[in-house]
């Protein structure tokens, strides 16, 4: 029944955004005195089909209707309901339908949102972001229909990949989305800001919000992903450079420079054509994720079923929407051109410039290494791989002069601000980093040569961010994302030149001397539970003073066979103890792999900090400015 | 190339240059082998992995590093056996030049961009 | 003009792009490394499957010839399918040298005794080093070596089947 439902509301969602195209398209040319109360009637009426759809298909889960060729493929009766729901936009078809959920609520938010714009500005908005929503309604019902049927009806499904039943990775996907289908109202706002000319500050300040709302949500995506190879994974990291990974990061870079870019045309009516190259980039990266993700074209630790036929459409709609975005952009550039206004080398638009080239090179370099091997491969047939040395090659070198701009660029004046002259507390505060960083990195036994700036130099803009807040030059809103970066970046480094680990082979009984740390293990427990076997590890980990009980397990699934590792994790403020272990063919022995992790909540807990200053940003009412 | 090759040197030997010196022989295996793809596994890299294969290759570059040989003969040992498919950083060569150069000439252009749109005075 | 220019290569670029994307579509996503021709050192030391005899493995393999290497193991179910065909190369008298991987050594006896011995010899890799010497990355995999040169000049990842032992006996045919 349910699919019958979820089936024709998409048909019925076509036919609404079929309609919305012609008839904006068609009165996009006159001059509107009021926005026709059609549009935004048949906008949620499509929403509420669409809504429909999504809703059958979660129910399709919940009752386990294995008529239901998606939820034969990905669900299991034997799985415990949140992941039931969850699994409804786990799987490839559910979750573009959620993309395309999201897609539509959020243009009915603009729709109701926008009033206070121009007319014809919301109607070309509508247009555009109707096309990207019949290109979506017309890939899922060609070729990912959600509810196709199967007959005879089976009596229990495929069940689901158990290394994807996360509670982080269970909300990853529809955070990850807000993010990016967000960029998709920042595309088609921006393409029709072109058009009626209109781009300007008070347009700044609408779509701030946009940008703002995706840029938060994406954050907190890429954490969540983060957080859950952490856990899941095993192997104790957080970031692999995956292409996966690498294409969530993309637009962030650009969002965030957008983000920067977007205050400037706000206060001082510059870069405009900036601002629209980047809001058309950001959207390019993340329909272009979708294809690298979707289509099987890339190699990566995260499995996705793919069909050629799938990719092959994502691809040429892609192409279409950004050839449509380029010819529009080229022959609509004349109009947005301002009066030109120079800047001068100390203010806050250079600073935001120098923000911008930062962020462009971290993302070519992103971009670069995703994608290069493919090219490669299809134009001489060698494959290489091109994994993290690449990135920290190219990076690292990098943040030291980020690091230096990001302490002294974001207190600078708009317009023109005073050469600096010398600075005492700013000395004293450099010579107090260097102190720190001595102090750590003389206890520390990787000191490479490279992470002494970078500590220096992450301590100094640590303690200019927290200086930051007893100044009343910027908004509190940047001072704690600002604040956020620079722990994280501190977090990060700290964590990789203090983090060990030891590995050995065990067995019962057996305890083990690593540094100053004893490791035993007492006891493997084997238990049958619901749909796995269990085997729980007591491991003791004894310091000087301390014991801490971990109890890593292993999990043998058995529909379909998969054996999955759950790391312990003994978090604290300070640091991490982390011991996965695993089953060896050697009877009795047990692979044992302990890992301590300095400051791992302050990577997370930064990230969280970072996105709070995009909520502060959007729930500012105060007027005043910096 | 030639300059490129020599900056990406330069950087390698910062990021890699460590003033404690790992001489600890488990330590530069596990430096090496998180370097090596799995060939056998979805994205992990051996040093990671506990398959056949990478139980295997870690021995192996133990047992090179006993023998005294240097970090890089052992890459290009494997890569020999394995093709440059099962390295992570790719090496500099004519096939990598504009994988390694692009984000910097990207740099150097951005750079000249900002210069020309600011005023000095 | 300059705009004019500036779009066009633009568009250039983005469909070679899409051209490329495209084309990427259809790329194999196995990688397999059977066409490199890589060079082998024999001169290490291994022991012997029946006699636990330690030999150099220069000496068991053909300095003017073409010899054939068959990695296996008893735990490993391919190798069960491809026996046969290992049979049939013994039977039209051509010598394959086996490398028993990561085994026990009773299993393997076991095994040969129950399905027949194809193996004119048989070296013990029980760390599972030794294969990586031939550029193994698992079990079952038949590799073929011009002795002059101590190149590997064929490579079958997985089991054999009928016509890669024609394609075998071929290569030995030709090169004799």
């Amino acid at each position: 029944m349910s699919n019958y439902f979820g089936n024709y509301s998409l048909y019925f969602a076509l036919i609404a955004s079929l309609y919305l195209i012609i008839k904006s398209y068609l009165v996009s040319n006159k001059a509107l005195k009021y926005l026709d109360k059609n549009f935004i009637l048949i906008t949620s009426i499509q929403t509420l089909m669409i809504t429909i759809s999504f809703i059958s298909l979660v129910f399709a889960f919940i009752y386990s209707d294995f008529s239901n060729e998606t939820v034969f493929n990905n669900s299991h009766t034997l799985k415990p309901m949140f992941y039931k729901i969850s699994g409804s936009w786990g799987n490839h078809e559910g979750s573009l339908l959620l993309w395309l959920l999201v897609l539509s609520v959020f243009l009915f938010i603009f729709l109701l949102k926008s009033g206070s714009q121009n007319i014809k500005y919301r109607v070309l908005t509508l247009l555009f972001q109707q096309i990207i929503i019949a290109g979506f309604l017309i890939f899922i019902l060609l070729t990912s229909n959600p509810f196709n049927m199967i007959f005879p009806i089976p009596s229990e499904g495929l069940g689901l990949n158990p290394i994807l039943q996360d509670p982080a990775l269970a909300i990853h996907p529809p955070i990850l989305y807000l993010g990016y289908v967000g960029t998709s109202i920042i595309f088609s706002a921006s393409l029709a800001s072109l058009i009626t000319g209109n781009i300007g500050e008070a347009w700044a300040r609408h779509i701030k919000k946009w940008v703002l709302v995706s840029w938060i949500f994406l954050t907190i995506g890429i954490l969540l992903g983060s957080i859950w190879a952490y856990y899941e994974l095993g192997w104790g990291g957080f970031w692999f450079w995956d292409p996966v990974e690498n294409v969530s990061l993309m637009p962030w870079f650009c969002l965030t420079a957008l983000l920067h870019t977007v205050v400037v045309l706000e206060r001082r009516n510059l870069f405009k054509e900036w601002t629209i190259i980047l809001s058309i980039t950001t959207f390019s990266l993340s329909m272009s994720g979708t294809f690298l993700v979707r289509s099987g074209i890339l190699n990566s630790i995260h499995t996705f079923a793919n069909d050629p036929s799938r990719g092959l459409f994502i691809l040429s709609f892609l192409f279409i929407l950004i050839l449509m975005a380029l010819t529009i952009f080229f022959f609509n550039q004349n109009k947005s051109k301002g009066a030109i206004k120079e800047s001068f080398i100390f203010s806050k638009e250079t600073a935001i410039l120098v923000n911008n080239w930062f962020m462009m090179f971290f993302l070519s370099v992103v971009l670069v290494g995703t994608i290069y091997p493919i090219f490669l491969e299809v134009l001489n047939g060698s494959k290489i791989s091109v994994g993290p040395p690449f990135y920290h090659n190219l990076l690292i070198p990098f943040l030291i002069p980020f690091l230096v701009f990001m302490s002294f660029g974001p207190s600078l004046k708009w317009i023109k601000d005073n050469v600096r002259k010398f600075e005492f507390d700013l000395f004293v505060i450099f010579l107090i980093s260097i102190l720190i960083s001595y102090f750590i990195l003389i206890k520390s036994e990787k000191s490479f040569l490279l992470s002494i700036p970078l500590i220096i130099l992450s301590f100094y803009l640590l303690i200019i961010t927290i200086k930051d807040f007893f100044s009343k030059k910027s908004y509190l809103s940047q001072k704690v994302s600002h604040f956020g970066f620079s722990l994280l970046i501190l977090s990060i480094l700290l964590n990789s030149l203090f983090s060990f680990e030891f590995n050995s082979n065990m067995k019962v009984g057996d305890q083990r001397v690593f540094n100053d740390k004893i490791i035993i293990l007492k006891d493997v427990i084997v238990q049958d539970i619901d749909n796995y076997k269990s085997l729980k590890a007591n491991f003791e980990i004894k310091n000087k003073n301390t014991t801490i009980p971990l109890t890593p397990e292993v999990r043998i699934y058995q529909q379909p066979f998969t054996i999955t590792s759950e790391a312990a994790i003994k978090t604290t403020l300070l640091s991490d103890n982390f011991l996965v272990f695993n089953i060896l063919k050697d009877d009795g022995y047990y692979n044992i792999r302990y890992q301590y992790k300095p400051l791992m909540i302050w990577i997370w807990m930064s990230t969280i900090l970072i996105s709070i200053g995009g909520v502060l940003s959007i729930l500012r009412r105060n007027e005043k400015k910096y | 190339m030639k300059h490129l090759k020599i900056l990406i040197l330069v950087i390698n030997f910062l990021l890699n240059f460590n003033l404690a010196h790992a001489s600890d022989l488990d330590l530069r295996v596990e430096q090496i082998t998180k370097n090596l793809r799995c060939l056998i596994c979805q994205g992990q890299s051996v040093y990671d992995s506990q398959s056949d294969f990478a139980i295997s290759m870690k021995l192996v570059v133990k047992k090179k590093l006993e023998e005294g040989k240097e970090e890089k003969q052992i890459y290009e040992y494997l890569k020999s056996k394995y093709g440059e498919w099962i390295v992570y950083e790719p090496e500099l060569n004519p096939n990598t030049f504009l994988l390694w150069s692009i984000p910097l000439i990207l740099f150097i252009f951005g750079g000249l961009l900002i210069v020309r749109k600011v005023s000095i005075k | 003009m300059k705009k004019n220019i500036k779009f066009v290569s633009i568009l250039f670029f983005l469909i070679l792009t899409f051209v490329v994307m495209f084309k990427g579509l259809d790329v194999s996503k196995d990688y397999s490394n059977e066409k490199l021709n890589s060079k082998i050192d024999f001169s290490f030391t291994a022991k012997k499957l029946f006699n636990d005899e330690i030999i150099i493995l220069e000496d068991l393999f053909d300095q003017n010839g073409i010899s054939v290497v068959n990695i296996w193991a008893s735990w490993c179910v391919p190798c069960r399918e491809e026996h046969k065909f290992l049979m049939n190369l013994k039977n039209m008298n051509i010598q394959v040298i086996g490398i028993n991987y990561k085994d026990a050594s009773k299993n393997a006896k076991d095994f040969l005794n129950l399905l027949g011995n194809p193996y004119s010899d048989i070296i013990v890799d029980k760390d599972g080093t030794k294969s990586i010497e031939f550029g193994a990355i698992g079990v079952p995999e038949t590799i073929i070596i011009n002795g002059k040169t101590n190149n590997i000049i064929k490579k079958f990842i997985g089991p054999l089947n009928t016509e890669n032992v024609i394609e075998i006996k071929n290569l030995i045919n030709e090169t004799s």
